[in-house]
């Protein structure tokens, strides 16, 4: 430094931004290229020989259960435990029936009511309903009508009407 | 792939074992235009660059269409993830119950895996107690984990059970004969009388049957079939349902 005769400033002053000023185009544009490869210096890559993905056509599995196609591992016989035999039935569905089952699901949804029952069920609602909006006079007609197997109301009394007074 | 299934084709079903290896001729693989078809190797086989180690002593088995794996005899459970085993809780520590199940480490259970629990309702889980849970983490580097749920949150049979009952050991070949669908052995033991059982990949079995004495002859018989030919087994099975035994 000291045989070209004048005093070299260090880059790291030259840096900042007092400084700035005063640089040629040159020398900025030196600096500039500097702290790029500063910063590219801090991203880690590998110095790695690329590796080549070869195509596998072995596939690992470590498990039995794919193999032997074992089934569900609690069990319960003859009705000892119901809670676990509804279980059984559920897991151990064969995997080829299991879009079949899902269409009958769709059907026979709620089997916890059957069709006897709901059609009592109907039969009963529909009545009370009918009960509920029918008017007072109409109720007791009702009541007497409801032997009737065929549910054609006749009624007991003649309707009453308004009869004109006769002058 | 033909060149594939014509290296297992000469040793299946027969024994073979560790450090035996199945290679195919690359080339040929790589010329059919089926190399998009995969080979499966099960348990017993590993995957060694382009050929098939066999690390486990038993016998070469096949699924079609390309699914090989050896069928052994062994008591030391790895936990494989996705098996559903019968763990015994060892530790309460703050969020997660430490469980054995009979595998080189203990297995970490999660309080909230169980059906129903949030932070504010914990599941009771006493230490002692006996779960039937699956593993969802198994690998070789780290701690198994498992839980008591399935991917949609219900429990579907796992959790806490086995109030009373008896649990017990058996190989790891008989656990799977035993789930083995339309399993010959269950399908004896049925026969004989109610009982409630389950059953564990990692070798445990739980029985409970209505009185302490039944219970005592389920498990007896089920340790019993681990060495008995079909024809034993049900002339045992027989005495034992007309209680001459």
């Amino acid at each position: 430094m000291a045989n070209d005769g004048s005093t070299k400033l260090s880059k790291n002053l030259l840096r900042m931004k007092f400084m700035q000023r005063g640089l040629d185009a040159e020398v900025k544009k030196q600096l500039e290229e500097e702290e790029k490869r500063i910063i590219s210096d801090e991203h880690w890559y590998l110095d790695l020989p690329e590796l080549k993905a070869k195509e596998c056509y072995i596939v690992e599995e470590r498990s039995y259960i794919p193999c032997e196609d074992l089934v569900y591992g609690r069990m319960s016989f003859k009705g000892f435990n119901p809670d676990v035999e509804k279980l059984m039935v559920l897991m151990n569905v064969p995997k080829e029936r299991e879009k079949d089952e899902e269409e009958d699901d769709m059907t026979r949804m709620d089997t916890d009511i059957t069709d006897e029952d709901m059609a009592r069920r109907y039969g009963s609602l529909v009545e009370s309903m009918k009960r509920r909006f029918a008017k007072k006079r109409e109720r007791s007609s009702l009541q007497d009508s409801l032997e009737d197997v065929n549910r054609n109301v006749v009624p007991s009394q003649p309707k009453k009407t308004f009869l004109k007074p006769k002058d | 792939m033909d060149a594939v299934h014509s290296c297992f084709k000469d040793k299946l079903g027969q024994a073979v074992l560790p450090g035996d290896v199945f290679s195919f001729a690359v080339s040929a693989v790589e010329d059919s235009a089926v190399r998009a078809e995969k080979v499966i190797c099960g348990p017993g086989l590993r995957r060694n660059g382009d050929e098939i180690l066999v690390c486990k002593s038993g016998i070469l088995r096949h699924k079609a269409p390309n699914l090989y794996w050896i069928d052994s005899q062994q008591k030391r459970y790895v936990p494989v993830k996705g098996e559903s085993v019968i763990g015994i809780v060892t530790a309460k520590s703050g969020d997660i119950f430490k469980v054995d199940v009979g595998s080189s480490e203990q297995a970490s259970l999660s309080y909230l895996a169980f059906e129903g629990a949030t932070k504010r309702n914990r599941p009771n889980v006493q230490v002692g107690d006996l779960v039937y849970s699956q593993f969802i983490i198994a690998n070789k580097d780290m701690e198994p984990e498992l839980v008591c749920i399935d991917s949609c949150g219900r429990a579907n049979g796992m959790g806490v059970f086995g109030a009373d009952g008896l649990l017990f050991k058996v190989s790891l070949g008989l656990v799977r004969r035993l789930l083995v669908p339309q399993s010959e052995i269950v399908k004896d033991l049925e026969k004989i009388f109610p009982f409630e059982m389950v059953v564990g990949m990692n070798g445990r079995v739980w029985v409970k049957a209505k009185t302490v004495q039944q219970t005592l002859i389920v498990a007896n018989l089920l340790d019993s079939c681990e060495n008995m030919t079909a024809q034993q087994r049900q002339t045992l099975f027989k005495r034992v349902a007309e209680g001459s035994l």
